[in-house]
């Protein structure tokens, strides 16, 4: 009589298998695909306890309880895969920065996915490897997780929604309401990188360029930074809209005005001439992995010089100043000499050809 | 009119089509409105199509004369009243 | 990047402003009309505007094929999509242009309609190809840069026996639109829209060449110096118009020699003669109805043309009551005189195209320049 072997199930098929329905039907398939694939790059001690919610130690930052930062952020990018990164490191970077750029330390991520039918589950396995290492290398564990499949159809492949967690020490504010006429407005690093990156791979804008997405998790430096004891105003990161939005969105949060100077705002020469390409300008294009930094006039030497020791800052430049302003414009200064507004598009910025 | 660039080709394929590069971007564009386009050549790129090829000496002219009108100018203004 | 940065010198930016300075007669006022969008662009962009004297004025010509599309054209390739189910292939500038029933191509798109953004007709070419079951039309706009691709691309679908491609060709020619500002009573009769001059369009001239031109400069004794695209190319054609006034001659003189000749490209134009024809008129929004304006496509490439495939039925719009596009486009008004700017009309919700496309007077005013009008 043959022998049943217990407990034996046959392994995902990661070459050619593609999600199905029962992927998320909370039945042994899913649980399958969660512990050969999900648990298995992401593992650690609290994912592993297997629980509908991951029971964490109280936050606190030497030895003192501190406060609570919480962020999430829905990815929905498209294609998948671009050069320099994907959806799933771009998941972890996105959300880490968020809580960071608040000032405090990220400590925990939850990542839930929303999976279409018939994704093919070599592109899963990559996207949740890359997750893993980003993590990995950021030292902030996914903790918790959540997997839902659409019929084919109605889903663009995957669909990651990451929250992340931080702890915030006493003594520090930051925030986009708290700049004032004065402070020096600086970034850190070339602008435009990762939207380029992303238009040079979308189907109708193909494109040869060397440009890869600048997808990176911040909170290094941005610990860095704290650590000098400057005054820093607000830092975020310049992500949907580029430059130009954000610097818009604090300019109206804090009732000021902006003056950039446009010669020492940093583009690399294939971004900038992707933008040629395009029609498009550079300061309304997707960042990923940069920086703007608010901080009073008397600290902007220390902040730069914190932010060029670290590798994610070493082109970390000044680019202007905060003015008063009723109108709250952003300006800026033309390589040209003249000057005008840098305005707070309406929507995305849109390829042209007049 | 309109939104064109100019371009370096840097190969000259079939079908009158072209490999263009601007500050290391890459393109394929066509060249279906030209003739006799050699690789090395600057042409004005419009939607995916080089419409003229660009002149370098009048380039240099152009350039020379904005400098020489500059100067002029500079030295004009100091004279002003 | 080479012929780019080194016209964007800000250095040489300064000799020339101080030149124009040196070079405007005390007392005397010098009116330009830029007659392209890019060139509108490049002043808002680079805030030229801030290095010219105060005697310079520029004046925003019709110069945006976006600006001068009638909503009745738009309207069309919305029917397309939403109602014949077509892949209706466009470039980008025209998405966001507000048309009837509160529509635009992009909100049509939201509603269903395959409307994809393409960055050349090769594109939508591939397209066609790549989807025989599907009727695929292409939205064509713009002036004679933008006619000679098109041409390519209809002849191409022929030779290549491409049965599901068409184009709905809405493409204005430049001369009209320099006639038709000329001959306004504005201008003519009544002078209270003073023009010295023109700057030619930079890359429409690349294709029909500095002899156009002529005839405007001697008819109408005014002078005309084409402009390459860059900020120091419009300057120089500046102090070039400056010294022509000036010296009261009235000629044509070719600043962007780097590319335009006096004949153009004939190839493109031969092209384009091939697969187009003359309209006996053409509405355009702003100008109303130009005769000899536009083009459609010829009985022989019939097959190619969605208006005739589709029996399309225009229909003329009037604008919005309060909108003084027309007026801005003659630049008889500027935006601020415009009721609607900057409250009702803004580029979050545009009432007319001037507002739409960056070229547009208003959209480059609100963008770039509407802190002037607060200090």
């Amino acid at each position: 009589m043959a022998e049943i072997k217990r407990g034996y199930v046959r392994p995902l098929d990661l070459k050619q298998g593609r999600i199905d329905l029962t992927h998320g039907s909370g039945g042994r398939s899913m649980v399958q695909l969660i512990s050969e694939l999900f648990a298995k790059h992401l593992g650690n001690e609290y994912l592993g306890q297997g629980n509908d919610g991951a029971v964490m130690p109280a936050p606190t930052v030497d030895g003192r309880a501190g406060r609570i930062v919480m962020s999430t952020d829905c990815h929905v990018v498209s294609p998948l895969f671009f050069p320099g990164g994907d959806i799933g490191c771009l998941s972890v970077h996105g959300t880490i920065n968020d809580v960071a750029v608040m000032g405090a330390a990220p400590l925990y991520l939850a990542a839930g996915f929303v999976l279409e039918e018939g994704f093919p589950l070599a592109d899963l396995a990559r996207i949740v490897e890359s997750m893993a290492r980003a993590a990995h290398e950021a030292g902030v564990p996914v903790v918790t997780g959540d997997t839902k499949v659409v019929e084919r159809g109605k889903g663009d492949g995957v669909f990651i929604t990451t929250t992340g967690v931080g702890v915030l020490r006493d003594g520090v504010e930051l925030g986009g309401s708290r700049v004032r006429p004065g402070d020096a407005v600086i970034v850190s690093g070339s602008m435009g990188d990762h939207g380029v990156a992303i238009m040079s791979k979308r189907e109708n804008l193909s494109f040869d360029a060397p440009i890869e997405s600048d997808t990176a998790a911040l909170h290094g430096m941005i610990a860095d930074m704290l650590a000098t004891g400057a005054d820093l105003r607000c830092l975020r990161d310049p992500t949907r809209g580029g430059l130009a939005a954000t610097l818009n969105e604090i300019a109206g949060q804090s009732g000021v005005g902006m003056m950039l100077h446009e010669k020492a705002i940093p583009v690399k020469q294939v971004v900038a001439a992707a933008c040629e390409f395009l029609g498009l300008d550079p300061l309304y294009v997707a960042n990923e992995g940069k920086l703007i930094a608010i901080c009073a006039a008397g600290d902007t030497e220390r902040v730069l010089a914190a932010m060029r020791a670290h590798p994610l800052g070493r082109e970390a430049a000044q680019i202007g100043e905060v003015v008063a302003d009723d109108h709250h414009f952003v300006q800026l200064t033309t390589s040209f000499g003249g000057r005008r507004i840098v305005d707070w598009l309406a929507g995305d910025q849109l390829p042209r050809i007049c | 009119m309109c939104l064109a660039i100019p371009v370096k080709v840097i190969e000259v394929g079939a079908d009158d089509t072209a490999i263009v590069d601007l500050g290391g971007v890459k393109k394929e564009i066509s060249l279906a409105l030209l003739a006799d386009v050699q690789v090395g050549d600057y042409v004005i790129l419009h939607v995916g199509y080089a419409l003229t090829k660009l002149d370098p000496e009048e380039a240099e002219k152009t350039l020379a004369l904005f400098a020489e009108l500059g100067e002029a100018g500079a030295s004009g203004a100091t004279a002003a009243p | 990047m080479k012929y780019i940065d080194e016209f964007r010198d800000g250095e040489l930016a300064k000799n020339l402003a101080a030149s124009i300075r040196a070079e405007v007669e005390p007392g005397r006022s010098y009116s330009f009309m830029e007659f392209c969008g890019g060139h509108t662009h490049a002043i808002s962009r680079y805030g030229l505007s801030d290095l010219l004297p105060p005697a310079v004025h520029m004046v925003h010509g019709p110069g945006c094929p976006v600006c001068v599309l009638p909503i009745g054209r738009v309207d069309l390739a919305i029917d397309l999509a939403l109602n014949h189910g077509v892949i209706l292939c466009t470039y980008g500038d025209t998405l966001r242009i507000p048309a009837s029933d509160g529509l635009s191509l992009m909100k049509a798109k939201a509603r269903g309609g395959d409307v994809r953004m393409v960055y050349s007709t090769i594109d939508a070419l591939q397209i066609a190809r790549d989807n025989p079951q599907r009727e695929v039309v292409f939205f064509a706009i713009g002036f004679e840069t933008t006619t000679p691709p098109t041409a390519v691309a209809i002849q191409q679908a022929e030779a290549g026996g491409l049965r599901n491609f068409s184009v709905l060709c809405c493409h204005v020619l430049t001369p009209s639109a320099i006639s038709n500002i000329l001959e306004s009573p504005e201008v003519r009769q009544w002078g209270t829209v003073p023009l010295d001059g023109f700057i030619g369009p930079a890359h429409v001239s690349t294709v029909i060449g500095s002899r156009p031109y002529e005839f405007f400069a001697e008819e109408y004794r005014k002078p005309v110096v084409i402009a390459g695209f860059e900020p120091l190319d419009v300057m120089q054609a500046i102090l070039m118009l400056v010294r022509q006034v000036n010296e009261g001659r009235a000629e044509v003189e070719n600043e962007f020699s780097r590319a335009v000749s006096r004949d153009g490209n004939l190839k493109a134009q031969d092209r384009v003669a091939e697969v187009f024809e003359l309209r006996r008129e053409f509405e355009w929004r702003g100008l109303s109805v130009v005769p000899y304006s536009a083009l459609k496509i010829r009985q022989k490439y019939a097959a190619f043309d969605a208006e005739r495939r589709f029996k399309l039925d225009y229909r003329s719009v009037p604008d919005n009551k309060a909108c003084d596009c027309g007026a801005i486009l003659r630049g008889v008004k500027k935006p601020q005189d415009c009721k609607l700017f900057g409250t009702v009309c803004t580029p979050e919700n545009p009432i007319g195209s001037c507002m739409v496309s960056s070229e547009g007077a208003c959209a480059a005013h609100y963008s770039y320049g509407r802190y002037k009008d607060m200090h």
